[in-house]
């Protein structure tokens, strides 16, 4: 046996290293080190509220609005707020456009690349895979480049800008709606919906969202445009790479629910889904345990609105910067795939068919996504409503607390706030990837990557370091600076 | 076809001397300005590096290389083997705890990330911080800074950091410091490009080192509520109209950023979103000793009054442009829509 320390990994958001016992070229045993402490829940004691709305998107440069929204939901319940109709809309437009612009920047940019590695040089698809999606000189790095800028146009008309807006409110957005801003709106969507439906689905959007198996799903994009498209050429090559049965992570598959529309109900819907079975969510049962992490010990797993998070680089036991959240004691896998099982979509329980997720199932789920929220962007712009109020103002109480949910690209995200004296006394926030990306627990169940690399193999010819591990942690499209922040 | 004589003789000065290779780390910071960079368009990112002659030998969200193929091409450099033109480091350098760099322990290597920096500078010709973490230490350095967050050359405003404040590259520059939260992608791009063409100078920097190109511009400049800041017709809550200056917490009569008229995102800007200048290129601005989006005043009056501008003069000018505001802008200034339209003459036709 011997055990392989892997890092840095890039083409993920931050820093990630990665050790795994190696036993006949399979991994044993994997653990999950995330490198990096910045210490934003501790830098926001002591600070008034409305500054959480500045700090916490400069968390991420990837999932910024993700964190404006959980903040300034958070802020929302504290203050009992109610938003407006366009301020929910704006808040729905804004979190889609980066959720979607994550999703594309990932499948091409971040995950398909590694196909283009010299491992799979002999395969009959590489030529034509390699001068596609090869890092940096591949002609789809310049198509999707082109595509996602003038698509981040969304932002600079809803957001003024992106990342690190400070647009996103508790009442809504301050940004006001004029109709020249929908009329532009209406056209980059449109130019946008022409990207993938040339370039990425060959299909257009209303056939991809209505593939509801697998046989069909396959039988759709084996020929003409569907077959030669970039979703299509993935198909082909997970097909022959079995993807659909690498990376089995835990059986736990949770999602905050997103989008809400102004009836109160979700686009994606809340909850939990285990082996076929739904769950309505209830955060109380959310606690973070420490025990394999550097942080000082704190007995048990504490639920965020009494956690707290001191760094201690000496701790035993620790081997990571990220906590271990925990639902009810259980590690839970977190992200796109979650969403659409929670949402009882056939073509992803049937992807996922042994109860757990895989790296095939993962990367469906996310193109599928950015098909989806197309389309329900596309109907949003157009109830937006010129001139009408899009931000609801008021005052906060002296002392209050507050929680915000909301699924970034990646997955759940949290923020929990305690205000007293009108200061902030507490933050703690549990990121996506804090979810997929945890170290062990008390109890010593290891987290969803952990889980999910064991059994990756080394391929013919592989010295010592499977290239089945990247397809892997990639799967999750991880962002580490969220996951300890 | 013959090409006619001066094309085929045509001289391509970035090629002809060779591409300059670059390396990106990033450390403690939030790679915003990486994501933002993904934003350049007119043209893309890549076509950009192309036409400034720039070889990426490495990019944490761009490159192939993973793990011990990454590491192999930071030790050729140190060993001298790969020449280095720009180091580019993205977020702060983390020193703490107790100045151990154990924060951030670069993956796979079990060295502090501070460390590689430190030993990497050494070999480029020009080091470049890309981003006010990276510049001065930024939103990492907020609060207790207990991370030990600091710039490259700069502790917050005073000169030091991690390089320390009298280090120059092999070129003999300064680190560059691209400063912003997060930056432009033409601000990272231009930069480099002018680098890249070998006639950049002193000159070009501030007095922070950053770019001149776009911090000889204020915020202000091209604010599209500047007609509300000339009458001191104020906005009081986040989705009014009016100027931001007295009560929402604006700088951007200080803060030296070109943001207003060189657009973000196709049309935007914090401004165009409807939200104040924070003041992001500037040293400390994660710590503004205020709510960000309250102005802090003295005896009324803000404390930070627009750049150059003397005391006296403001109190002066702000009195008697208030006594001037026309009613149109007084009523717009508290509204989120135009309540009242510039009401200018209708031609007589109309009227008849």
């Amino acid at each position: 046996m011997s055990r392989k320390i892997i890092g840095p990994f890039n083409r993920v958001e931050g820093d990630l290293e990665v050790q795994v016992d190696l036993v006949d070229g399979r991994v044993e045993d994997a653990w999950v080190v995330s490198p990096l402490y910045r210490g934003f829940e501790r830098m926001l004691i002591g600070k008034s509220p409305q500054d959480s709305l500045v700090y916490t998107p400069r968390i991420c440069g990837i999932c910024s609005v993700s964190q404006s929204v959980a903040a300034a939901k958070a802020l929302q319940m504290a203050q009992g707020l109610e938003m407006p109709e366009n301020g929910q809309l704006s808040q729905n437009l804004v979190l889609a456009a980066e959720n979607i612009a994550d999703h594309l920047t990932h499948f091409y940019l971040f995950f398909m690349p590694d196909f283009c590695r010299k491992t799979y040089a002999n395969e009959p698809w590489f030529e034509r895979i390699f001068s596609r999606f090869q890092a940096i000189r591949g002609k789809a790095a310049k198509d999707v480049l082109e595509a996602r800028a003038e698509f981040m146009h969304c932002l600079g008309l809803l957001a003024g800008k992106w990342p690190h807006s400070l647009a996103i409110q508790p009442g809504g957005s301050t940004k006001m709606i004029e109709r020249p801003d929908q009329m532009r709106l209406i056209a980059i969507l449109q130019s946008f919906r022409g990207f993938l439906e040339d370039t990425l689905f060959g299909s257009s959007l209303e056939d991809v969202v209505s593939l509801s198996s697998i046989s069909a799903m396959k039988a759709h994009f084996s020929g003409g445009a569907a077959a030669a498209s970039d979703f299509g050429q993935f198909l082909e090559i997970s097909e022959k790479l079995d993807l659909i049965s690498l990376g089995a992570g835990p059986d736990l598959f949770m999602s905050y629910g997103n989008y809400t529309d102004h009836n109160g109900n979700l686009f994606y819907p809340s909850g939990t889904y285990q082996n076929g079975k739904f769950s309505s969510l209830d955060q109380s049962g959310i606690a973070e345990d420490v025990s394999h992490s550097w942080v000082a010990a704190q007995g048990q797993a504490l639920h965020p609105y009494d956690g707290a998070t001191v760094p201690d680089a000496d701790q035993a036991q620790g081997y990571s910067w990220c906590k271990a959240p925990r639902l009810k004691s259980a590690p839970a896998e977190v992200g796109a795939l979650a969403r659409h099982l929670v949402a009882d979509l056939p073509l992803f329980k049937e992807l996922t068919n042994s109860g757990r997720g895989n790296v095939e199932a993962r990367i469906v789920a996310r193109l599928f996504e950015i098909a989806e929220s197309v389309m329900a962007m596309e109907a949003w712009v157009r109830e937006l409503k010129p001139k009408q109020p899009v931000c609801a103002h008021g005052s906060m109480d002296k002392e209050t607390e507050g929680y915000g949910l909301v699924e970034a690209a990646r997955g759940a995200l949290g923020h929990w706030v305690k205000v007293s004296k009108g200061r902030i006394i507490n933050y703690q926030i549990i990121a996506p990837t804090t979810w997929n990306f945890s170290p062990r627990d008390a109890s010593g169940q290891p987290g969803p990557l952990e889980m999910a690399l064991i059994g990756a193999s080394l391929r013919e010819g592989e010295a010592d370091q499977p290239v089945a591990i990247q397809h892997i942690v990639r799967s999750f499209d991880p962002c580490m600076v969220c996951t300890v922040h | 076809m013959n090409m006619p004589f001066h094309l085929n003789d045509a001289k391509r000065p970035s090629r002809a001397k060779g591409k300059k290779t670059l390396l990106w780390l990033q450390s403690g910071g939030c790679g915003g300005c990486s994501l933002s960079l993904l934003c350049a368009e007119g043209p893309d990112l890549i076509t950009g590096l192309e036409a400034a002659g720039i070889d990426v030998l490495w990019h944490p969200s761009l490159s192939e290389e993973t793990g011990e193929e990454f590491v192999e091409i930071l030790n050729r450099i140190l060993a001298d083997e790969q020449h280095l033109d720009f180091l580019c480091l993205e977020g702060s350098a983390i020193l703490g705890p107790n100045g151990s760099g154990r924060f951030h322990m670069m993956a796979g290597t079990g060295k502090p990330m501070m460390e590689w920096i430190s030993e990497l500078a050494e070999k480029a010709q020009h080091v470049v911080a890309v981003g006010s973490c990276a510049a001065f230490g930024g939103i990492t350095a907020a609060g207790d800074n207990e991370v030990e967050a600091v710039g490259l050359s700069y502790d917050g405003r005073d000169k030091g950091g991690l390089l320390g404040g009298e280090f120059r590259g092999r070129s003999g520059l300064p680190v560059v410091n691209i400063a912003g939260c997060p930056t432009h992608p033409n601000w990272v791009l231009d930069t480099l490009m002018d680098m890249a063409m070998d006639g950049f100078t002193l000159e070009q920097l501030d007095q922070l080192e950053r770019p001149r190109s776009y911090t000889d511009h204020l915020v202000h400049h091209g604010c599209p509520r500047n007609e509300f800041y000339e009458f001191k017709a104020s906005a009081e809550e986040s989705s009014d109209l009016g100027c931001m200056m007295e009560h929402m917490g604006c700088k951007g009569t200080q803060a030296q950023a070109d943001c207003n008229t060189r657009l973000w995102n196709g049309s935007g800007s914090c401004l165009r979103g409807g939200y104040p200048c924070i003041n992001c290129t500037a040293p400390k601005f994660e710590e503004p000793g205020h709510t960000f989006t309250q102005t802090p005043k003295l005896a009324g009056i803000p404390i930070g009054l627009p750049t150059d501008m003397p005391k006296a003069w403001f109190v002066a000018l702000a009195s008697l442009s208030k006594a001037a505001t026309p009613d149109r802008l007084r009523a717009n200034a508290t509204a989120d829509y135009i309540k009242v339209p510039p009401s200018g003459k209708r031609k007589a036709e109309h009227e008849s």
